[in-house]
């Protein structure tokens, strides 16, 4: 059997399904011998998955192994169980795990902290109780248990820094004591002496963050080329700055990696430090690996500035490095450095450089690359910079260079370079005067004749050759390539080619059409296609049936579907299409097609009845003067005609009228019916108040600043707002709020703290609505030179709003930041009217956003982007994370006994827990739930002698039932809730109220 | 989702077959297999020269080559490339110390053993023990049983014989 298993394991690794195998991998460690049982709990180990329903049927096996007197079955157990268990069952093992921390082996207690590590890992709050003892586990004798507590420390240090500060001179004791050889000589790796153990116990200190640590962390960090705390001691990096350099010029590979990475980190923070790296840098670039490549890639984004960006440009385009970087990612996030640079404008040296580079990019890049980046570079030659003269002359030297290229092999071009060729020949080359349009088109007439064209360049040639064409010399080469492909089986092209052959011969329609030098003017499209409402109607007139949507006419499609009750009925001859017997001639189907004809020619009358009722006529709206681009002015009531004629809620309009009249009769008609347009206006009307509100507030934090007795007048307004809301069930905590906000706002010199001063303008900024209710802390969230970033959240009945502050401090405005929240467990709403902010200089823009829960978890995240622009147009980005309790969501459910007995039937997600009493008074369950219910919201249904039930629900409405009984001076707790993992966060939630209590 | 430091350990050979792998992450069968088959491909495909670290989805790939396998590890954004080498490293040491100049056919032939002394150096993700003395003491202590209980069975099945 042993042998079997082995082989089966075997199969599974080189990808042969052997699932039929399971049941017997659990069956052998259930009942092997203690070999046998080796096997088969390794198989078990590689086959199952947490997740597997099988596992269950080992847990039974795993519980009698544990009690086991033989050391290797102990061991055994611990092991299967570190690598996996069913998380619902780990409080049958628990007791017995934790028994194991006191064994007198050190195996096993070195096992046993790992598997507790495990279960901390996957339901923390089950090992609460036990964190004593994992202290005890730090302090072991034997080096291995120590190392082993170590992961668990980490681990709790990450979540939270501030409980385990006590812990941190023990761990630098430990480190020194590494560090000073104290431990066995096993320990030594290479000489080294126990290596993880130093990077664990760096990385926990990293987490502890104490500055004094400072010189012997530096030493110890290059001792072990340990990089990543580097980064966060500025102290220190000069002096490890000259070591990463002997990295990056190291020969050995992993690490000069190891060494550029680092330098990425540092230079992150000092970008001089890089400065004397310099050539050490550029000379990576021509390393052969690829990934080192990238990583230096990366590093030179980050040091690029005014002066050198020509130089590293210039590297990158080394012809050595172009071939390597054809089949790189990082080649794109290069050129966006180049497009970035030159959009700063002062980076880039000169005009011709700039065309020259982009050019190489594109000749380099072709194909690879993604389609934004020819059209950003599109839009910034026709958008220009500053000045007028400046950019005639980039666009002019790009004309030049592509004429020369055209000239020289187009051939080996890729497509979109083409593409761009061709536009920027069609937009601008009339500005170079001594070029004629006639030499233009004959090159760009050779393009097309190339095999290698693709069609989509053909078209945008077309285009081109469009714009240029002007009579003269070139109607002759426009007239070839027009029958060329007047019949070609493209329709694109062909579209392209007859609009070529038009507008070459009307030089008056082509003028207006495309009007010279119009890039600036953005183009309006009328995308209703109002232009066409007299065609459609002549044809309505005429009997054609009106249009539908797609949608629509499945629809249709079903209903009819589904009402023809007569599968054989009339529907057959109806549906079939006339041509198709016309065809076919013969004479039995000829009669049906005289049968059909009579139902055919009713299309040829007028149609007075539709689906809907009544169809009113509609005359044709005489539109063809403004054809292409319609004037602002009319385009609403012409989306609305064009609405009606869709959607074909036809409202009749009235017999001829003046063209005026008409449009405002439907302008007034369809601004209430368009659920478009009403809403556009409604949300216009709404910004504009808001902004109006917000200047308000503006004003009264600058009044707030100046005198302190004028900032009693926003403290006095909340106080009447809190009076209204006193109604609510957070009244019991508001009035205490309320009065701190007054003594805050009262104080005589709030000018003494500037972090108060903050809060309190911050305070100030709070919505109106959210005046009575009580706030948490404003805690910042991110700060960088302009945009301070900080936050509150405001419980609400039935749910949580969290406000998000932006503080400008810089002297100009922001014009659009735009916020994104985002988080795994919740699920966040917007409550502004859009997520773009403006921030003035000096002031304070408030967003503010509704959370529920999505998924519940003992901490929940909240994951801010944050993006904006500076009037002078770099983008910029945030990036911040805000962290909320669980309890913040929880409100108490009002339920009456009955129903709660019913509830608790129907829930099937539940969770039992013991819990420590508050037993200083006289009634310890009254005491312990008064506690529970001031610190997590519950509602107190009632105690009934022993035993006490208790309910909340979590936002919005997912109850959550408790009942608790007096056990042997402890509470136990039974937790029942219709959401998994809802019981077991509420119990973490409950045990940590009572701990603190 | 909790994050381990190491999220699994495969090893290959130079023609591509896997010769180990060791999950620490719950992941399905699919995905495993979809993962293995993407990372062997990249790994069979770099030059010697080349350094041994790879960026690959959000992990990091630590690699190194013994004679004709390689090893190769899969640690979070976090983690340290550097140590992560030396645990690849201290891993090849013990299956030498155990095995005596271990080759590619040891691993085959005893890759539960190869298992074995894994399930001993790393635990759940983590590095468990990392003195090798202490490694190979556990791993010693466990043979020994296996051979006691080998015996006796060995003479029963005489008797039964004879």
């Amino acid at each position: 059997m042993k042998e079997l298993m082995v082989r089966a394991i075997y199969c599974e690794m080189l990808g042969y399904e052997a699932s039929f195998s399971y049941i017997h991998a659990i069956k052998l460690a259930q009942q092997g011998t203690a070999l046998e049982k080796r096997v088969g709990y390794l198989a078990v180990s590689l086959f199952l998955n947490e997740s597997h329903e099988l596992l269950l049927l080992l847990v039974n096996t795993v519980l009698k192994d544990l009690q086991s007197t033989n050391l290797i079955e102990v061991c055994m157990a611990l092991t299967v169980v570190s690598q996996m268990f069913p998380k619902d069952m780990i409080p049958a093992i628990l007791p017995l795990v934790e028994e194991k921390l006191n064994h007198p082996k050190e195996i096993i207690r070195r096992k046993a902290v790992l598997a507790l590590y495990k279960f901390y890992l996957i339901a923390p709050n089950q090992v609460q109780h036990i964190h004593n003892k994992f202290r005890k586990a730090l302090c072991d004798k034997d080096p291995g248990v120590m190392t082993a507590s170590l992961h668990i420390y980490l681990q709790m240090i990450q979540e939270n820094p501030e409980g385990y500060k006590d812990l941190t001179t023990s761990f630098v004791t430990i480190l020194k004591q590494v560090v000073g050889g104290k431990l066995p000589m096993d320990f030594n790796y290479h000489s080294v002496p126990a290596p993880w153990l130093q990077i664990q116990l760096l990385r926990i200190l990293l987490f502890c963050s104490t500055i004094f640590l400072c010189r012997d962390v530096a030493a110890l960090c290059i001792h072990c080329y340990c990089i990543q705390p580097l980064s966060s001691f500025p102290a220190i990096l000069y002096e490890s700055a000259k070591c990463i350099g002997n990295f990056v010029l190291s020969l050995k590979i992993n690490l000069k990696y190891l060494g550029l990475k680092a330098l990425t980190y540092v230079v992150q923070q000092h970008p001089k430090l890089a400065l004397q790296h310099q050539m050490t840098i550029i000379e990576c670039l021509d390393h052969p690996d690829l990934i080192i490549k990238r990583e230096t890639l990366e590093l030179l984004f980050r040091i690029t500035n005014a002066q050198n960006v020509s130089v590293i440009v210039e590297k990158m385009l080394d012809p050595f490095l172009k071939i390597m970087l054809c089949c790189c990612i990082i080649y794109t996030l290069f050129i966006v450095l180049i497009l970035f640079s030159y959009e700063e404008y002062t980076y880039a040296p000169d005009n011709e450089w700039f065309i020259e580079t982009m050019s190489t990019v594109f000749s380099v890049g072709g194909d690879m690359m993604q389609p934004d980046i020819p059209n950003s570079f599109l839009k910034l030659l026709s958008e220009g910079f500053d000045s007028v003269e400046e950019d005639r002359k980039l666009r002019l030297f790009a004309v030049d260079s592509y004429v020369s290229l055209l000239q020289g092999e187009p051939g080996k071009l890729p497509q979109r370079f083409l593409q761009v060729i061709s536009w920027v020949l069609g937009e601008y080359s009339y500005l170079r005067e001594e070029l004629e349009a006639a030499t233009v088109l004959r090159l760009l007439a050779k393009l097309l004749d190339m095999k290698s064209t693709s069609s989509e360049t053909k078209s945008w040639v077309l285009m081109a050759m469009t714009k240029l064409c002007e009579g003269g010399a070139g109607v002759s080469v426009t007239q070839e390539v027009c029958e060329t492909y007047g019949s070609s089986l493209d329709t694109v092209l062909r579209q392209r080619a007859q609009e070529l052959q038009h507008l070459s011969q009307d030089c008056e329609l082509r003028a207006r059409v495309l009007p010279r030098g119009a890039g600036l003017e953005p183009l309006e499209v009328d995308s209703s296609l109002s232009f066409l409402d007299g065609f459609v109607s002549e044809a309505l007139a005429a009997g054609a049936a009106p249009y539908k949507a797609p949608h629509q006419r499945q629809e249709e499609l079903a209903q009819a579907k589904a009402l023809s009750l007569e599968p054989y009925g009339l529907s057959l001859p109806i549906s079939m299409s006339s041509c198709s017997i016309a065809d076919r001639q013969s004479p039995t189907l000829l009669s049906v097609s005289s049968g059909l004809s009579t139902t055919l020619k009713l299309d040829g009358v007028k149609r007075v009845w539709g689906r809907e009722g009544y169809l009113s006529e509609r005359e044709p709206v005489e539109e063809s003067a403004h054809v292409e681009v319609p004037s602002p002015l009319q385009s609403p009531s012409q989306q609305g005609e064009a609405d009606s004629s869709q959607s074909q809620t036809l409202t009749p309009i009235p017999t001829p009228q003046p063209e005026q009249e008409k449009q405002q009769l439907a302008s007034s008609l369809f601004v209430g019916l368009g659920s478009q347009s009403s809403v556009c206006l409604m949300g216009k009307s709404e910004s504009t108040t808001q902004r109006f509100r917000r200047k308000a507030k503006d004003l009264a934090v600058s009044s707030l600043e100046q005198t302190s007795q004028l900032s009693q007048g926003p403290a006095a307004a909340n106080g009447i707002c809190d009076v209204e809301l006193t109604g609510s069930d957070m009244s019991e905590t508001s009035p205490t709020l309320i009065r701190d906000n007054g003594v805050v706002a009262a104080d005589p010199a709030p000018h003494e703290d500037p972090d108060k001063l903050k809060d309190l303008c911050l305070r100030t900024h709070l919505p109106a609505e959210f005046s009575g209710l009580c706030h948490s802390e404003i805690t910042p969230l991110c700060t960088n030179q302009t945009l301070d970033f900080s936050a509150c959240h405001l419980q609400k009945e039935d749910s949580l709003a969290l406000v998000v502050f932006i503080y400008n401090s810089s002297d100009s405005d922001i014009q659009e930041i735009l916020l994104e929240l985002d988080s795994d467990e919740l699920e966040v709403s917007c409550v502004c009217d859009s997520p773009v902010q403006e921030a003035r200089s000096h002031s304070v823009a408030v967003c503010q956003y509704s959370l529920t829960v999505k998924r519940p978890s003992v901490h929940v995240e909240v994951v801010g982007t944050a993006s904006y622009q500076f009037p002078a147009g770099t983008p910029h980005s945030a990036q911040f994370s805000y962290k909320l309790p669980l309890t913040s969501f929880i409100r108490p459910l009002t339920v009456s006994t009955e129903e709660y007995g019913a509830m608790w039937l129907d829930f099937s997600h539940d969770t039992k827990q013991k819990l420590t009493l508050i037993s200083d008074g006289q009634e310890p369950l009254t005491d312990t739930l008064n506690v529970l219910k001031k610190k997590l919201q519950l509602h107190v249904v009632e105690i009934i002698g022993m035993e006490g039930i208790v309910a909340c629900r979590l936002l919005r409405d997912q109850p959550c039932l408790m009942h608790c009984r007096l056990h042997a001076g402890t509470l136990s707790v039974w937790l029942r809730s219709p959401v998994p993992d809802l019981p077991d966060c509420l119990m973490y939630h409950c045990q940590r109220a009572l701990q603190e209590h | 989702m909790y994050k381990n430091s190491i999220n699994f350990m495969l090893l290959f050979s130079r023609q591509g077959k896997l010769r180990l792998q060791k999950w620490y992450v719950p992941l399905s069968d699919k995905e495993r297999k979809k993962i293995s088959r993407d990372l062997v491909q990249t790994i069979l495909a770099r030059k010697p020269k080349m350094c041994s670290f790879l960026e690959w989805r959000d992990l990091k790939i630590v690699y190194k080559r013994y004679a004709s396998l390689y090893f190769c590890c899969a640690v979070e954004d976090q983690d340290n490339e550097l140590i992560t080498l030396e645990i690849i490293h201290r891993y090849v040491e013990l299956l030498d110390k155990y095995f005596g100049s271990v080759c590619e056919l040891d691993i085959i032939f005893n890759f539960e053993k190869a298992y074995f002394i894994l399930d001993e150096f790393l635990l759940g993700g983590e590095a468990q023990e990392t003195s090798k003395k202490n490694v190979l003491k556990a791993i010693e202590q466990a043979d020994l049983l296996q051979e006691e209980a080998e015996a006796p069975r060995s003479v029963l099945e005489e008797i039964g014989l004879t």
